[in-house]
């Protein structure tokens, strides 16, 4: 096998009965492909585990198709088309501010137009030197000038590239906003060029932060910030501080503090030059007039009009149709996936098909967390993360898969990297190949053992809930988000995945709604509700997730960028938005370690009649002691009560983890005063508790706080005390009487 | 190093640590040749799209074999000296 050369992705991860799926492939290599419908039953390939299964379904999708390798374009800039209103006769000015975050690491373009027909261009740009240039061309004469000094990555500078008609130069010029003793960085240089030549009348797009075309494979895509870039009818002096606070006329100055939501840049000359922006640069990030004294873009957008630009940001690979087929109006809702495969390779892309919309539904229905999937989308913990292997007190392991993500870093990353230029990851898409939303994958974080995460680690549970010959159908995270509790309608028993960790707004309305209607909640999951996320309004299949304040997370955002860009919110935890994940399941994140996990200890509370459903036929004490994630079912990520967090007056704590390693380390957000004592072993909040109450209207949530449970479930072919216990509930929670 | 995973004891687990804390430039992993059985030592880059140099002659089909080979060898490149066991 060869990963990485089929590779693929779906519009759409939830589609009804009798909808199209339209598949992008990319097939590298002489071999064609063939596609298959399958269900996908329980993913884990771990010798452990109850045997890998999927089954597939007679639907012909066509094929075999012919190869064709489709390329990944990452990096992102900003488009404005050529106008007549883009020209003029001869002096002209382009100026803005920029940030420029990695200026010393070759050339990168801030503003370009070429024109391929008649070799007319304009390059603005940091040169390989990292420092200021500009190149125009009328196709015969080529004029060329550089600063000599470089500029510094991560300060702020006035820029300006000038032509002056009238005495026949160029000029490049950049003044920092801020002077530092003994550092020379304000500089301007000028050359000789031709007078009185429509060098701006180019006939071509104009582009920001990279190259609408590639030159020998390089858009030279800038890392950084640009701020409200104008072009002027007419020269500049070169030594001239401050370039953006000139007056008229412009031939365009666009307000990059206007629209921050959408992708496009909006020109407040009066001429109309909009923009759009291309692969997703972060916006609502602060620019140079940030003072600190606001940090909210929706209040005081002035101070955030910039735009960050990464070599890397991917939105949507674009990949053309390869082919798509229909589903039979009778297919029964379930996670299915279409595998692609030929001699050399095999790809799947998962997606969950929704009972009909008019139709019986089954009682139980398993909320595949979607928006979780995305958040890891293609996370390179164990390729750029040195602390993993610490933290998982293993060596880690890389599959083909890891090794095809180590040497193609264009399949994009996710809230877990860093772009190349250092700065955090604030969105993530599922318009792209993802290479760990597939069976068969083998993940990071997942314990000794099996080591399954997130799509994977859910495969326990659906081939579970398959043992079980207890019927389910499927929604997912999206669909949540869009109809709210709506979409669960019909349905008794939600069952989460194992890790429901990022959730919009809508979504935890959605449950709340569930729950407060007389609906049962089996969280069986550990860290879940735990970030909030935005999805955005137009585009499809992105999110937004800022990490603000604390929590556990791969890097801090910058300051003042705590607000959703997508659409205004205040980000970062549930619990610091109010919505504690205490409220709706009775237990919060408290710890985390990915080495060990252990079993629970019954509790007191666990004798009490009202519980006495739960642990009928089970007899042990100690609950767990076994699995297929770290060897036991309290572990990976680990919630408990707390009533100050908001679990329920009448919650019962049935069982409570214990013997967790000092690999287990506190949550940074209950860490306010870092004291010694705070690993598995010593602290006594790390712990993982089973909860279960009863709702107002009749209903009822059990949660088991624990990522590493369902890999318990699924010990010994399903059949274990833990398996029981689960079965003991689901059965109750089916059960229409209420509580 | 009869059982290199779990617990270990306040000393040892501080020398995990300095082992463990290794950059990506070099640091060492394990690739997987057949999966859940078979593994072959590896050092990674440091770099994104840089391919992981593999390390011929260091092949496992034991897992805790491949922890106390890495423990011998980082063991040698941080005191300099072979650990003897």
């Amino acid at each position: 096998m060869s990963a990485g050369t089929l590779l693929g992705y779906l519009d759409r991860w939830s589609v009804f009965p009798g909808d199209t799926v339209t598949c992008r492939v990319s097939c590298t290599g002489d071999n064609a492909y063939n596609a298959e419908l399958v269900r996908v039953i329980q993913g884990d390939t771990h010798p452990d585990a109850p045997g890998y299964s999927e089954q597939r379904v007679p639907l012909d999708p066509g094929g075999p198709f012919p190869p064709r390798t489709q390329p990944i374009e990452p990096g992102s800039m900003a488009i404005v088309d050529d106008s007549p209103r883009l020209t003029t006769p001869g002096s002209f000015s382009i100026a803005a501010a920029i940030w420029p975050t990695t200026p010393s690491r070759g050339a990168q373009t801030l503003f370009s137009r070429h024109n391929p027909d008649t070799g007319q261009s304009l390059e603005f740009f940091i040169n390989d030197s990292g420092a200021l240039a500009a190149e125009l061309s009328t196709g015969n004469v080529s004029v060329h000038v550089a600063n000599d000094c470089c500029l510094r990555a991560r300060c702020w500078y006035f820029i300006a590239m000038s032509y002056d008609a009238v005495e026949g130069c160029v000029s490049v010029s950049q003044k920092p906003l801020t002077v530092q003793a003994r550092t020379i960085d304000s500089d301007s240089r000028s050359t000789e060029a031709p007078r009185n030549a429509p060098l701006f009348n180019i006939g071509a797009p104009l582009t920001m932060a990279a190259r609408l075309r590639p030159v020998h494979g390089d858009r030279r895509h800038y890392n950084g910030r640009i701020h409200n870039p104008r072009i002027l009818g007419g020269a500049i002096d070169a030594p001239t501080p401050n370039p953006v606070a000139n007056a008229g006329p412009f031939l365009a100055a666009w307000d990059f503090s206007l629209e921050t939501p959408s992708q496009r840049i909006v020109d407040i000359s009066g001429n109309q030059m909009h923009g759009r922006l291309v692969n997703l640069p972060t916006r609502g990030v602060t620019g140079p007039d940030w003072d600190g004294s606001s940090h909210a873009w929706p209040h005081d957008a002035g101070h955030f009009a910039a735009i960050h630009f990464h070599d890397d940001d991917l939105y949507d690979a674009g990949w053309e149709e390869s082919f798509s087929f229909t589903l039979p109006e009778n297919l029964a809702s379930a996670v299915y996936a279409v595998r692609l495969h030929n001699e050399a390779d095999e790809f799947y892309m998962p997606f969950c098909v929704r009972a009909p919309r008019s139709g019986r539904k089954n009682d139980v229905v398993f909320l595949m967390p979607t928006a979780s999937y995305m958040a890891y989308a293609n996370n390179r913990i164990g390729l750029d993360v040195p602390e993993t292997e610490l933290v998982c007190g293993r060596l880690i392991e890389l599959t083909e898969q890891d090794l095809f993500m180590q040497t193609h870093p264009e399949l994009g990353l996710c809230f877990y990297d860093l772009h190349n230029d250092g700065s955090g990851v604030y969105y993530s898409s599922r318009l792209r190949p993802v290479m760990d939303l597939q069976p068969k994958f083998v993940g990071k974080l997942g314990g000794d053992g099996s080591n399954v995460w997130q799509f994977n680690a859910d495969t326990h549970i659906l081939g579970w809930l398959d043992s079980q010959g207890i019927g389910f159908d499927v929604v997912t995270d999206e669909d949540l988000h869009e109809e709210g509790a709506a979409c669960l309608d019909g349905y008794r028993v939600v069952i989460t995945g194992s890790h429901p960790e990022y959730y919009s707004a809508s979504m935890l309305d959605g449950l709340d709604g569930f729950c407060g209607s007389g609906g049962r909640l089996m969280y069986l999951g550990g860290n879940g509700f735990y970030w909030r996320i935005s999805f955005h309004p137009s585009l499809p299949g992105v999110i937004e997730c800022r990490k603000s304040e604390d929590g556990i997370r791969a890097f801090a955002p910058g300051p003042g960028e705590y607000y959703s860009s997508f659409t205004g919110e205040y980000t970062g935890l549930w619990r610091r938005n109010g919505r504690p994940p205490n409220t709706l399941t009775g237990v919060g994140m408290v710890a985390q370690g990915f080495d060990q996990s252990s079993p629970y200890f019954r509790t007191e509370a666990s004798r009490d009649p009202r519980v006495a459903f739960m642990f009928e036929g089970i007899h042990d004490e100690v609950i767990g002691e076994f699995g297929l994630s770290g060897g036991g079912a309290a572990g990976i990520e680990i919630d408990a009560a707390n009533t100050d967090l908001g679990t329920p007056p009448n919650a019962l704590v049935v069982a409570s983890s214990r013997q967790h390693s000092d690999l287990y380390l506190m949550t940074p957000e209950d860490m306010l005063d870092p004291v010694p004592g705070l690993g598995g072993t010593e602290a006594e909040i790390i712990r993982a508790d089973i909860v279960f109450f009863e709702t107002p209207r009749g209903g009822a949530v059990f949660s088991v706080g624990s990522v590493a449970w369902p890999g318990s479930m699924a010990w010994n072919g399903y059949d274990n005390p833990a398996s029981r216990l689960t079965a003991n509930v689901l059965r109750r929670f089916v059960d229409p009487q209420t509580f | 190093m009869r059982n290199p995973r779990g617990d270990a004891s306040p000393g040892l687990q501080r020398v995990l640590n300095r082992m463990r804390t290794d950059t990506t430039h070099g640091k060492y992993v394990l690739v997987v040749t057949g999966p859940h059985r078979r593994w072959i030592l590896g050092r990674m880059n440091g770099a994104r799209g840089a391919p992981v140099e593999l390390l011929p002659g260091h092949e496992f089909d034991d897992r805790l074999e491949a922890e106390r080979t890495v423990f011998r060898l980082r063991w040698r490149e941080l005191t300099g000296e072979d650990l003897g066991l």
